[in-house]
């Protein structure tokens, strides 16, 4: 109930954007989910996350949201725990949203608006402005009256980034975000991510495709409940720490040499398109 | 065709209960907007019959009298609904379990301790299946402070229920307080029940809950308008329901749940765009939850 009426907490500007130290998840005091976990990250970056399933890649991004409190280390957002914070925004993979659910793209893009208004008031004239600009920065302006489950796989995306931009969000956390949409669509969500590069989001994505992670993104987290490697692709998806992290799963990367292939039981659309 | 419309009002029981009627049309259509949308059905259908032991000590303590059922099913509802989420929370046991533990354990006390009395059978008929005709000025005070209440509620915190409905994580990164939204609506729902338990009773609280949201749910795709409209269509139905009462000479509270099921039935079969029938004409797979529209290419 002392949430109630919780402020936001001001960021310390000279913090990294994301600090994780050491961060342990324990499910039912047994299962492991992620393992001594660190690194920082700096604001505006486009981070990939890759692993196999089971990796841990949504406990990272429920850590880093401040959904999940690790059970041991310390998660900080601009030098302060994620719980207090209302600048982190979360997109949920697809199949876990009700598409069915009455409401129209405005008014999911509203809801990023929420934490900002506070309770009992009522959208003024100048946040339904910032709807509408979120919605036009990602191209869906015309689509603001939809009902939601009108849209195809890379526009609901594009309505969950605009609903980020609505709620002003310095973190953008994307939960395969990619998996099954066609090339096409994985473009224009690419053409917003880089706008959002000029406004300072700091953005992660987890994906199953590692040569998109290798071409787009600067820099590369390689997770198996353990972080593997971070840095740049050339760094971190070697043959070695890749079969660190995929063992006898499959993975598939292009390299100088030729087509590495380690093996992998997971099902995701990306992989297709290698 | 207007003498058919009128006699019945000749009767002060019967605008009594048309305007309960229309009350609990529209407060249960608010509501159940949110159990239709949340599935909550089922807890709905539970917490109606776990205010009966609240109602049955308020009865015989009271006489008989109105006024101490409604508190009493108000205490037994709440605490039921705050019991539900304590149980559930704990984690051992799944939340439709803790439900139907919960459920079936406060309506057997319910029983129980009405049939302690002699003339047990008609008044566990009232409260089982309702009696609108029988609702007093000062009832209908009480529901309309009571529902106008939650009405408030509904209005105040509109987009914060919307949020934890359609996306629990965006409400936590929001960091609003869920667990009190969520422990808030489940009280809403009770006095819902409590206010409604005249008019429906509790065996078919249920379809005043579900039924006109669910047929609003088929006609609109934003859920102000699915509200509004379930409104309309419970305080109709309500009132169709008491006028075929009364013609038919059938119970009011069967009446009026049928009247939604048939308008149910209807919306399903011949809504615009979305009905069965729609659906087939256009060789559409019926299968899918909804159709979709047309998408430009991206």
């Amino acid at each position: 109930m002392t949430r109630l009426l919780q402020r936001p907490v001001q960021h310390e500007e000279a913090e990294p954007v994301i600090r994780l130290a050491h961060v342990t998840v324990r499910y039912n005091s047994e299962h492991v989910a992620l393992d001594d976990v660190s690194f920082t990250l700096q604001r505006g970056e486009r981070v990939a996350v890759v692993g196999p399933n089971g990796a841990g890649k949504s406990t990272l991004f429920k850590v880093i949201a401040g959904i999940l409190r690790p059970t041991s280390g310390s998660a900080d957002v601009y030098g302060h725990a994620p719980g207090g914070h209302i600048c982190i925004a979360y997109v949920p993979q697809r199949n876990l949203v009700d598409w069915s659910f009455p409401v129209t793209v405005a008014d999911v893009v509203m809801m990023g608006r929420v934490g900002k208004l506070g309770l009992l008031r009522w959208p003024r004239r100048r946040d339904w402005e910032i709807v509408h600009e979120s919605l036009r920065l990602v191209g869906m302006e015309d689509m603001a009256d939809r009902q939601i489950g009108e849209l195809s796989g890379g526009q609901q995306q594009r309505v969950f980034i605009a609903r980020a931009l609505a709620q002003e969000a310095e973190v953008l956390l994307m939960d395969e975000p990619f998996t099954g949409l066609d090339m096409p669509s994985q473009e224009v969500l690419f053409g917003i991510l880089d706008r959002l590069r000029d406004r300072e989001v700091t953005v992660m994505v987890s994906t199953h495709d590692l040569n998109q992670a290798a071409d787009r993104f600067d820099r590369i987290i390689l997770l198996n409940r353990r972080l593997i490697a971070m840095g740049r692709a050339e760094e971190v998806l070697t043959e070695a720490n890749l079969l660190a992290a995929y063992g006898g799963q499959m993975a598939m990367l292009d390299t100088e040499k030729g087509t590495l292939v380690v093996s992998d039981t997971c099902c995701s659309r990306g992989m297709d398109d290698v | 065709m207007s003498e058919w419309l009128i006699e019945p009002l000749r009767y002060a029981f019967m605008i009594r209960g048309l305007a309960a009627a229309v009350l609990v049309g529209t407060i249960c259509a608010v509501v159940g907007t949110y159990v239709v949308l949340r599935g909550m059905a089922f807890l709905g259908d539970a917490l109606a019959h776990a205010i009966l032991p609240g109602v049955a000590v308020a009865y015989l303590l009271g006489g008989g009298a109105q006024g101490p059922l409604f508190w009493g099913g108000l205490v037994a509802g709440v605490g039921t609904a705050l019991g539900i989420g304590a149980i559930a929370r704990e984690g051992r046991i799944k939340e439709d379990t803790a439900i139907g533990i919960l459920f079936a354990g406060m309506f057997a006390l319910g029983i129980a301790l009405i049939s302690s009395v002699r003339s047990y059978t008609v008044d566990l008929t009232h409260f089982l299946f309702g009696n609108v005709l029988g609702v007093s000025i000062a009832d209908l005070e009480l529901m309309a402070v009571f529902g106008g209440l939650v009405l408030l509620l509904v209005l105040a915190f509109y987009k914060e229920f919307l949020v934890i409905s359609f996306d629990p994580i965006l409400a936590e990164t929001l960091r609003l307080p869920d667990a009190f939204f969520h422990h808030l609506l489940l009280v809403m729902l009770a006095i819902t029940i409590v206010v409604s338990l005249q008019t429906v009773g509790i065996a078919l609280m249920v379809a005043m809950l579900v039924t006109p949201a669910a047929t609003a749910y088929m006609l609109t795709k934003r859920m102000p308008v699915m509200m509004a409209l379930g409104a309309v269509i419970g305080s109709g139905s309500g009132i169709v329901g008491l006028y075929a009462s009364y013609y038919m000479n059938i119970a009011s509270g069967a009446a009026i749940a049928l009247t939604c099921t048939i308008l149910f039935i209807l919306v399903f079969l011949f809504a615009p765009g979305r009905g069965l029938v729609w659906q087939r004409i256009r060789g559409e797979d019926s299968s899918r939850a909804r159709p979709t529209a047309p998408v430009p290419s991206e």
